[in-house]
């Protein structure tokens, strides 16, 4: 067994406080994250609002903790998407060579040829921006890259001596696909998953920057930068408390990724370092 | 050669076809009435039918396509819904101007990143060495659209040295000014892209120092330097031309959102602009030809890699 990374660990760590302060975002907020509070107008952080607050008096702190827990609905729930619908279809595609394969390939050559954020924008532009609608695009996007991933992962494992084994026994090619091939599939499959979530995170939050994500008042970290840009000079920590949080996620995710790919798949070690 | 570039440049067009077909059923098919997108849902019946008349809304899809696809071929992008001018022009002169933003940042990534990729292999383990590779790990984590609130505040408002917004053109405002409104979203936009090649140069320029083509080259007494720029150089860069095509798809994507933040012209802020006022032709016009610079910038990429790497060449396999 492989020992585990310090940077694995340390990522780990501070992509798990995050997801706990977000699922318990509402019990420990100091403040309602949408109650105005005209008396308290950009306020500097103190010690009753640790983070200062915003135009209407909001809390930043209580506002960056319910933003944190749609950031990273929308990161995770993206790449679930992707994942869902992405490795059967590659899956698929391994096994049934042919004219399926040919079919689902030439589908991921066609959108992989379409620049992200841009089929991101196609889905978006023509419906009501919303949380959903954002995850549903940005998870839609990495498709392509799943499917390849899974097709390639499947293709090698179709020709090991299990799967021949299975065949030979007269397993039935759902069976083979679901109790065979996937349950192996899996380390190499995580590893595409923990990097891909960095880049569902980027491009979900760039999203609701622009304003296509979830919709004022609620909070999300890419919508709170693009709402504080017009404080920029006087109250700057409204921009900068969610800013900062997404870098912290955002390495820490990068880091678990790539921890991961060391740990799981020493094959591609030589890669991003 | 000549066999891999037709088929290259016939699944380009293939492409740039699906797209159109894509952009047309998205719009037109999914979410009802394009007339209601525009008009909005207070707007009445009567108003509702003139603009679907003056849009030809009103005729079959598939004769509203052919339309719009023959009108594509022709260079008509339709007229603009919000601007009383055509599209055509409108995105021509967006273009212009995002291709000054994309093609700085291009050369400069490519310079620096592999630069700084090769001092970092050739100084492994030092100072430098270790400083770039943390300062890597922070730049590509970064949202370009962070950078860019971070470096408005900064330079634009503490500092008050460049301007936060908008653009002048080279021949009405001169030099100076010009570069001032280029400096920030330029430097916002390569920041991360840099990092990124910087890293892959620095290991696969690794991999070629370790191998054993640069063992002989040193064992036959070859100077180091040359052994480096003859030898392993050559070998690191072709991954670097991929990621580097693949770097113009974020790079797109970086500069919808920096163009949108700095007020910048461009192509990326003029489609946002006709996303928030649904202007339908404009939308639908930037992504077409978005897609077909993606398409180009890819065919560029696979060529320069087919042209550097024989294997390619004659296996001819690179579809």
């Amino acid at each position: 067994m492989n020992r585990i990374p310090r940077t694995l660990l340390v990522g780990g760590v501070i992509v798990g406080v995050i997801c706990i302060l977000a699922a318990l975002g509402p019990w420990i907020a100091p403040f309602e994250p949408d109650a105005f509070n005209m008396r308290a107008r950009l306020q500097p952080p103190s010690t009753t609002y640790w983070f200062g607050t915003d135009e209407f008096g909001r809390d930043v702190f209580s506002r960056v903790l319910a933003g944190a827990h749609h950031s990273l609905l929308m990161g995770f729930g993206a790449t679930i998407i992707s994942l869902v619908i992405g490795v059967p279809l590659g899956l698929i595609a391994a096994f049934r060579r042919g004219w399926t394969e040919e079919a689902i390939m030439r589908g991921v050559d066609l959108m992989i040829s379409i620049p992200p954020v841009l089929l991101g924008l196609l889905i978006l532009a023509v419906t009501e921006p919303g949380l959903l609608k954002t995850m549903l695009a940005v998870g839609l996007v990495y498709v392509p890259i799943m499917t390849r991933v899974a097709r390639a992962v499947g293709l090698d494992l179709l020709a090991e001596d299990f799967v021949e084994a299975a065949r030979a026994r007269g397993e039935g090619g759902f069976h083979i696909l679901a109790r065979e091939i996937l349950p192996n599939a899996w380390p190499p499959l995580i590893v595409e998953t923990s990097l891909r979530v960095t880049f569902a995170i980027l491009l979900g939050s760039a999203l609701s920057f622009l304003g296509l994500g979830p919709q004022p008042p609620d909070s999300e970290w890419g919508l709170m930068i693009a709402e504080s840009r017009p404080f920029i000079s006087e109250a700057p920590w409204i921009g900068l408390a969610p800013g900062l949080c997404l870098c912290l996620l955002l390495i820490a995710v990068n880091v678990v990724g790539e921890g991961l790919r060391d740990l799981l798949d020493p094959r591609l070690r030589g890669r991003g370092h | 050669m000549t066999s891999f570039l037709a088929r290259r440049f016939a699944s380009v067009i293939f492409v740039l076809w699906a797209m159109t077909v894509l952009v047309f059923a998205i719009v037109h098919v999914l979410p009802g009435s394009v007339a209601h997108m525009i008009l909005g849902e207070f707007a009445t019946t009567d108003a509702i039918a003139a603009l679907e008349e003056r849009l030809g809304l009103n005729q079959p899809l598939y004769v509203q396509y052919w339309t719009w696809f023959t009108g594509l071929l022709r260079g008509d992008f339709g007229m603009s819904l919000t601007m009383e001018r055509p599209a055509g022009p409108v995105i021509l002169e967006a273009l212009g101007r995002s291709a000054i933003l994309a093609s700085i940042s291009i050369v400069l990534v490519a310079i620096l990143g592999i630069g700084l990729g090769i001092h970092s292999a050739t100084h492994v383990g030092t100072w430098s060495d270790r400083g770039l590779t943390l300062m890597q790990y922070f730049f590509i984590a970064v949202p370009e659209f962070f950078w860019c609130i971070l470096v408005i505040i900064f330079f634009a408002v503490w500092l008050g040295w460049l301007p936060a917004t908008g653009y002048a053109p080279l021949h009405e405002a001169g030099f100076w000014r010009w570069a001032q409104h280029l400096i920030l979203p330029v430097s916002t936009l390569v920041l991360g892209l840099i990092a990124h090649v910087s890293r892959l140069v620095r290991s696969s320029m690794l991999e070629a120092i370790e191998s054993r083509y640069v063992l002989a080259a040193r064992a036959k007494g070859i100077p180091e330097r040359i052994v480096l720029r003859r030898h392993a150089l050559p070998n690191a860069l072709l991954p670097a031309i991929t990621v580097l095509a693949v770097d113009v798809g974020i790079l797109i994507g970086g500069i919808v959102v920096v163009e949108s933040v700095f007020a910048f012209p461009g192509l990326g802020r003029m489609l946002i602009y006709a996303i928030d006022n649904q202007d339908i032709p404009l939308m639908m016009g930037g992504m077409i030809v978005i897609t077909a610079i993606y398409a180009l910038a890819n065919l560029a990429a696979d060529i320069l890699y087919a042209v550097l790497n024989p294997r390619i060449r004659v296996s001819g396999s690179a579809g």
